[in-house]
């Protein structure tokens, strides 16, 4: 063995803090989906009995439905807005560099810094002067917003992670700038552009204070929760709605995960 | 063949291709960014007069903010939960990026998985499982009596603005992680393998070496998580109770029922500037341990 193994302090009681630290993060979390099976309109122990009578409320309930298609709808709208959004500002940052571009990519991050209550706000004032008011199309630019860091952040990684190679390459084989990013640079990010897609429709999906601001008669899902939550009868259907959502974000992330490796390791071997 | 003519045309293509490339990103942030936040510097110096912009330039939004003892009073609440959350938040990240980046091992990737998993749920479920967790009639209070640890349910839990600093902590701490891993990762080896061959001991070279190169993460999780934080409302209605209040409660109220757009773009001025001053001074203090290293 040539190479030395570092110390770093303390290693036995790290893990059970980790364990521990997970435990923290899930089992209020855990809860939700414990108690939408539980036979009782309050949510406490000991359990009652075991029922699926919280899921049944949920199926036909048209309310819930319109929600979910507004929420659906909105989601898809402003993660393919800010995708777009993303995948343009990364690419004219990484590769063009003009002083445009930069100065656009650092406003595009800029609403990190600010919180939804601000942007809700700014967006209320800003679609009433537009003359369309609260609607479903102010939400989406909402969302735009509060999605734009996150896609510009995930597509400056993955442009600034190509190469410069591969783009000269094909440039020294005759392709114009508009085919080396058809051809070349969008191909080479889509799995970059995948997750980037599902992480903003999950950010939209589960957002709920921008929201809050620009809602016209349409609520998002979130919305509903919110409206749900005053009535002490409802949390039990709330419960099940919940898990549901939790199982459905669970495995969009999961996918988007899968994705984001896929990328890293496919940048890995065309490094090598 | 005339060379020229190509030439000229294939960089003609590359401007328009790139001019298509800028608008979309131009717009969304010249109107959705600096426009919109503009009109909201531009209400708060306007007087409420029932109509969209408001009527006039006043700076009395202001002078109410700092002259009325309940506006004090909240400001400086919000800053003191959104900095004890932040606090909290990254002391409790902090070893878990550390096992992360030096002793995680093949589970590494698994562990970053689950601690980030729980940001992409819903946030508004996770204030909710603490409600169901802290309420009188809810899980904690129950789990006590069936115990036998307490005789009857408490109303303390709920409510408090302490039950507030833990439920944000617990719905941000994905946000902490991240950066103080990516920040010990960056840490060079042979700084670490340096202090060990200097006869420095695992927790001095954590002291001296690692801790001051991890600083610049610690930071940015700070803000990241602070930014949110500052300005939430929905956990303190769901959780605080009415001794809770923070500022971004009462921009939404002047946002709905008080109906007093320019009060409230001045409130959200002050949010603003309240993140804006953190910002410069995690810059400063970045600036600090970047000169010591």
């Amino acid at each position: 063995m040539s190479r030395r193994n570092i110390k770093t302090a303390g290693s036995g009681w790290l893990r059970w803090y980790v364990g521990l630290y997970l435990v923290f993060l899930y089992l209020p979390v855990a809860l939700i989906p414990l108690f939408s099976f539980n036979d009782s309109v309050q949510a406490a122990f000991p359990l009652k009995g075991f029922t699926l009578a919280w899921y049944e409320t949920l199926i036909g309930n048209e309310t819930l439905i319109g929600a979910l298609i507004t929420s659906l709808s909105i989601g898809l709208a402003a993660a393919a807005i800010a995708t777009l959004c993303g995948i343009t500002i990364a690419y004219m940052d990484t590769q063009v560099r003009s002083s445009v571009a930069r100065l656009i990519s650092g406003i595009a991050r800029l609403p990190i810094l600010i919180p939804g209550v601000v942007v809700g706000i700014s967006l209320l004032i800003l679609v009433n002067l537009l003359g369309f008011g609260p609607s479903r199309l102010a939400i989406v630019l909402g969302h735009v917003l509060v999605c734009l860091p996150t896609t510009v952040i995930i597509m400056r990684g993955r442009f600034a992670s190509i190469p410069r190679s591969i783009p000269e390459a094909a440039e020294d084989l005759g392709a114009g700038e508009m085919i080396v990013f058809r051809r070349v640079m969008l191909p080479l990010a889509l799995p970059a552009i995948g997750s980037s897609f599902m992480l903003a429709f999950l950010t939209s999906f589960d957002e709920f204070i921008v929201a809050f601001f620009l809602a016209g008669t349409q609520p998002t899902l979130p919305l509903y929760i919110w409206s749900q939550l005053r009535f002490p009868k409802s949390l039990p259907t709330v419960m099940a709605l919940g898990t549901a959502i939790l199982v459905v974000s669970i495995i969009i992330a999961g996918c988007a995960e899968l994705l984001r490796q896929r990328g890293l390791s496919r940048s890995m071997s065309s490094r090598a | 063949m005339n060379n020229e003519g190509v030439s000229l045309r294939a960089f003609d293509r590359t401007r328009i291709f790139r001019g298509f490339m800028l608008t979309p990103g131009a717009i969304v942030t010249l109107v959705l960014v600096l426009f919109a936040l503009f009109l909201v510097v531009f209400l708060s110096v306007r007087v409420n007069d029932d109509s969209l912009l408001g009527a006039g330039v006043s700076l009395q939004n202001f002078v109410t903010i700092f002259t009325e003892p309940l506006y004090g009073l909240v400001v400086l609440r919000s800053l003191t939960i959104a900095g004890l959350v932040t606090l909290a938040t990254v002391v409790a990240a902090y070893p878990v990026a550390y096992y992360l980046a030096f002793h995680a091992g093949p589970r590494r990737s698994l562990i970053l998985f689950l601690v980030t998993l729980p940001f992409w749920t819903s946030y508004l479920l996770r204030v909710f499982a603490w409600k169901i967790v802290l309420a009188y009639n809810g899980v904690l209070n129950s789990v006590l009596m069936l115990t036998g640890l307490s005789a009857e349910p408490s109303t303390l839990f709920l409510n408090t603005p302490a039950a507030v600093v833990l439920t944000l902590a617990h719905a941000y701490a994905p946000f902490a992680i991240l950066p103080i891993f990516v920040a010990l990762e960056t840490i060079p080896k042979s700084l670490m393998e340096a202090a060990s061959d200097l006869g420095a001991r695992p927790f001095t070279t954590f002291r001296r070496v690692i801790l001051p190169n991890s600083m610049p993460g610690v930071l940015s999780a700070a803000v990241v998580v602070f930014v949110p934080t500052v300005g939430d409302y929905v956990t303190p209605a769901m959780i605080g109770g009415p001794t809770s209040t923070m500022i971004g409660s009462l921009v939404q109220a002047q946002f709905g029922k008080a109906n007093d757009w320019p009060f409230g773009a001045a409130l959200a001025v002050m949010v603003m500037l309240v993140i804006l001053a953190v910002v410069l001074i995690v810059r400063q203090a970045d600036r600090l341990f970047g000169s010591r290293t």
